[in-house]
């Protein structure tokens, strides 16, 4: 009885939580521009977005482009100037780990209007002219914290003798640390890019401040502008149907694979 | 009122999925003891104490206070209360809310609730530290306090779950101590567990010694230390020499190829037996008329109090002896044993048995796995078979792939001039191996029996 | 090299990208337009009584939104967390996906099925948008201090005499606590910065204090618009003071 009434708790909540998810997927297999106005089974939409035969075209294409290629190399970078970061926070001592990791904490803590707001006075500031560069460096400067956050622990876990381990055995500091170090941080590295990739995938607020006035978009700030001037664009819902598809695939497929991890563990 | 019983266990069984934690369990504990749960990790001890707190049910069986059965009162109605393995102190609260915490559950007013708490941690050694915030306390200190929010709701049994087993050294001695101090001030049942068997010789009035969930053996601490009434007791407590011997007839035994005395009747004559002798109990002479074996020393060890010396015996077993005096590596000995000191078991078996099946004339199906075995007249693929294997006819193989069946040494007992090992294989199965070879707890083994070792007969029931 | 001088690249980009921004918010906010101090970008905001309103707005639904967040998620944490009420990790990653899903798309998804059902955008539709978008960082945290906590604290709690309606109230949500004001801190400070969301799901009408930030800025009265984000960045510090233990709930989103 209790287990049927909490299931049923749960379930109602997230029904509720998909309703409007499941409307969107619902009305992507109809032609109708209105949206809730079931015109018949059509799947042209999902046509029209992979040939690119709409109106503004070009613009949601290279909207989703940015989107990727700025999530991409932010992710990338966030990786590679986190995980250097983490080695050196890990064998800082005192005050000085303390004031990196409140500072490391900052752009976690802080709401998406005062990062872009900030990042847009520093912008301005510095007289550096926004776009691509001034988004990806905003990106960076949030995702990079949660790659830090993810190897850390990696590194706390780790045994501190396996790097002089690999040395006593003849590697050199730069084989120790490709050959030993890297591998073992390897899961951290990968987690904190995939946080940061998604974050920046996320992020509205960051871009809309930082992207400037020479007409760059990415796929919130299309949605964004799109759903102001009136009704999206109707391509965007197969579109929309599309990621929630990917990210419900990719997180399961994570999550299974974690599961089997710890089974043979 | 020594003799009655304040709990009873009665038959009682419990599994988790298809592993059965403990198999018909019977126990009984009388009003006013210490009562220790003894044995390896694994063994079943503490769930038969979750079963008496009552966070867990048995499957089977039923589990008695003062003779009425209490199987379906949840644990929070049960006048019992536990310290807990990791005190599982309640982080939120200070060290005067931990303790009180049982009795405002019970609306006691609010100044009783003060003096007991007081009267509590005075009996605990820790007056000074109401106030005080769990987490900012040591080990032995939260171990204190534990005790104390247990003590303070005036329990009718006492639960202690390895209650030490966190502890230093040095801080568990103390302990001890003062439990046992505790345990005949308050005078009521403490139900203790631990895996420790000299702390469980320390403090029970009585031990129930544990293994793969059967009751092995329930005695008093001198009981089980001087008679153990099998191999696995007698090697869990203390050190010993576990000996393969014959029983020639009453109080006449044999083992390391020599005859003895001893005090042991009615095993029948010219039976084989497994016999014990403590190290301590082996004793030098100089005097040739008393001497009943000859040996030389081949290692000598200061182990504080005593010499450990390990000797190789004239008729070539190794023997382990414990003495205040070191006789010097190579040196050739005179020894004697006194008959009491000679404990004499049953054995539990004397070859494996497996049952099986016929896959056909010249392979048997057992142990999850096709063995070879010699053509077989008179049985047909399918019939059931028994399969006798002696000890010493199974080979084991260092990778688990090279045997017809894969497993890992379970247990294993040195016996003077051999090693006795359980296997334990991977669908549950047990093993029994004879072997000079050596092998540790834990190796992974491929298992393999020759075809002509295999003496397959028809199965009774067939 | 030693090995801690590693973090210095790091040091450097953040201070150039993180704290120089934050200092350049205090400076904008006290300069005027030719870059002389002034209190008058602080002054206007308390003087001004569309500002005043839209703040008071954004504290009293974000207070609201963290409340229902908070009575709706709770039942929901302590139930996945439950191995014998739920053992589905499916139900799971179900309620964790919305917040891997952009925000907007998923606030604009519900503006449309609100306009579909003819449900008048307003105060009311934009709660309902407010828990539906947030709700998710209510649970997560909650469910990870729930099913990280050691069950031997319940036990303990009955063995000491606790029904399990008080094992609940005594033990499991005191202890849990971290992961509740980890999920406020999830849910509050968001829904007063946030803007856009509500626009849409109020059609415009009601306006949160980011939105006002937000057109401060993009009308080009930069100084004016980093006093009111300096004011924001006061009421985070206040409540990060309220929340100092939320690390060990939020690790391992993934």
């Amino acid at each position: 009885m209790k287990k049927f009434f909490a299931q049923a708790y749960i379930w109602i909540l997230l029904v509720l939580l998909y309703a409007p998810l499941v409307f969107i997927a619902i009305f992507s297999f109809t032609e109708s521009r209105v949206l809730g106005n079931w015109t018949g089974f059509s799947t042209r939409l999902y046509a029209n977005l992979f040939t690119g035969d709409m109106q503004g075209s070009s613009s949601l294409i290279s909207a989703v482009e940015n989107t990727l290629l700025i999530a991409l190399i932010s992710a990338l970078v966030s990786m590679l100037l986190g995980t250097i970061a983490a080695i050196g926070i890990h064998n800082l001592r005192g005050r000085k780990k303390q004031a990196v990791t409140f500072m490391n904490n900052i752009p976690m803590i802080n709401p998406d209007v005062i990062t872009g707001v900030s990042l847009f006075l520093l912008f301005v500031f510095l007289h550096i002219s926004q776009g691509y560069l001034t988004v990806i460096l905003a990106h960076i400067s949030f995702g990079t914290p949660y790659v830090v956050l993810s190897v850390l622990p990696k590194l706390t876990q780790m045994n501190p003798n396996i790097y002089e381990a690999a040395l006593d055995l003849g590697a050199t500091p730069r084989q120790a640390l490709w050959k030993v170090l890297v591998p073992q941080l390897r899961p951290g590295m990968v987690s904190g890019f995939i946080l940061a990739f998604t974050m920046s995938l996320d992020d509205f607020a960051v871009t809309f401040f930082t992207r400037g006035t020479i007409g760059l978009d990415t796929l919130s700030t299309y949605i964004y502008t799109d759903a102001r001037k009136g009704g999206l664009t109707p391509e965007l819902r197969p579109l929309m149907t599309l990621i929630f598809l990917i990210i419900l695939v990719l997180l399961i497929v994570i999550n299974v694979r974690q599961a089997k991890a710890k089974k043979t563990a | 009122m020594a003799g009655e019983h304040i709990i009873d266990l009665k038959h009682v069984s419990k599994s988790f999925g298809d592993k059965v934690i403990l198999d018909d369990i019977n126990l009984y504990i009388r009003k006013g003891e210490f009562v220790t749960l003894l044995g390896p990790s694994g063994c079943g001890k503490t769930t038969t104490l979750r079963l008496i707190s009552g966070f867990l049910a048995p499957d089977e069986g039923e589990i008695l206070l003062d003779g009425k059965d209490i199987s379906g009162i949840p644990p929070y109605k049960r006048p019992f209360n536990t310290v807990f393995q990791r005190y599982a102190l309640f982080p939120h609260l200070d060290v005067y809310d931990n303790i009180a915490f049982g009795l405002k559950l019970q609306k006691v007013p609010q100044d009783e609730i003060e003096k007991r708490v007081k009267r509590v941690l005075k009996l605990v050694s820790m007056s000074d530290y109401e106030d005080r915030d769990v987490e900012s306390l040591s080990g032995g200190q939260q171990q204190r306090v534990a005790i104390a929010r247990a003590l303070v709701n005036q329990p009718k049994i006492l639960l202690l779950d390895e209650p030490l087993a966190a502890l230093d050294l040095k801080m568990r001695k103390d302990m001890q101590i003062e439990l046992k101090e505790m345990h005949k001030k308050l005078g009521i049942t403490f139900i203790y567990v631990t895996h420790d068997q000299e702390e469980a010789l320390t403090l029970s009035d009585t031990i129930v010694v544990m293994n793969e969930g059967k009751i092995q053996q329930i005695g008093t601490p001198i009981d089980i230390y001087n008679e153990p009434v099998n191999c696995f007791v007698a090697d869990f407590i203390g050190e010993s020499n576990i000996l393969k011997g014959r029983m020639l007839r009453d109080r006449r035994v044999a083992f390391i190829k020599h005859e003895f005395d001893c005090v042991d009747e009615g095993f029948g004559e010219d039976v084989p037996v497994d016999v014990v002798v403590r190290p301590e109990d082996i004793y030098f002479t100089t005097d040739p008329a008393r001497c009943q074996f000859k040996a030389t020393v081949n290692s000598c060890t200061f182990k504080g109090v005593h010499y450990e010396m390990w000797v190789d015996t004239d008729t070539g077993y190794e023997l382990m002896i414990q003495d205040y005096d070191p006789y010097p590596v190579g040196s050739e000995v005179m020894l004697y044993i006194d008959p009491d000191d000679i404990q004499v078991m049953h054995k539990e078996r004397t070859r494996n048995v497996f049952e099986g099946k016929m896959a056909d004339e010249t392979h048997v199906e057992m142990l999850g796995a096709t063995f070879e075995c010699l053509p077989q007249p008179g049985l047909a693929a399918g019939d059931k078979v028994r399969v006798e294997v002696r000890f010493e006819k199974v080979d084991l193989l260092d990778h688990q792939e090279d045997g017809v069946v894969a497993g890992e040494v379970h247990f294993l007992l040195y016996k003077g001039d051999h090693y006795h090992l359980t296997i334990l294989t991977e669908d549950g199965d047990h093993i029994w191996v004879d072997t000079n070879d050596i092998w540790d707890k834990g190796d992974l083994v491929g298992v393999n029996i020759a075809p002509e070792d295999l003496k397959i007969s028809k199965s009774d029931e067939a | 090299m030693k090995r801690s001088h590693w973090s210095i690249p790091y040091v450097v980009f953040l201070t150039i990208f993180v704290v120089l921004p934050l200092v350049l918010i205090l400076v904008y906010a006290f300069q005027d337009g030719s870059g002389h101090f002034t209190l008058a970008n602080i002054t206007k905001f308390f003087t001004d009584s569309d500002a005043l309103g839209t703040f008071a707005v954004s504290i009293e639904v974000a207070i609201e939104n963290t409340l229902i967040c908070i009575l709706l998620g709770y039942p929901a944490a302590w139930i996945l967390a439950n191995k014998e009420l739920n053992r589905s990790a499916v139900t799971i990653i179900l309620f964790i996906m919305p917040m891997w899903i952009n925000a907007l798309m998923r606030t604009l998804a519900t503006a449309e099925l609100f306009n579909m059902l003819g449900i008048t955008l307003g105060k009311g539709t934009l709660l309902f948008g407010m828990v539906y978008d947030y709700l998710p960082f209510m649970i997560y945290p909650i469910y990870n201090v729930l099913n990280k906590m050691d069950k031997s604290y319940a036990e303990a709690a009955q063995d000491l005499g606790a029904t399990p309606w008080e094992v609940f109230w005594k033990v499991t949500v005191p202890l849990s606590m971290p992961g509740v004001s980890s999920g406020i801190m999830m849910v509050f400070m968001p829904t007063v910065s946030t803007f856009a969301i509500s626009e849409f799901l109020t059609n415009n009408k009601i306006k949160l204090f980011g939105t006002i930030i937000q057109e401060n800025i993009n009308s080009s009265m930069w100084n004016y618009g980093a006093a009111l984000a300096l004011i924001m960045l006061i009421i985070i510090g206040i409540s990060t003071l309220f929340t100092d233990e939320r690390k060990e709930a939020e690790g391992g989103l993934i």
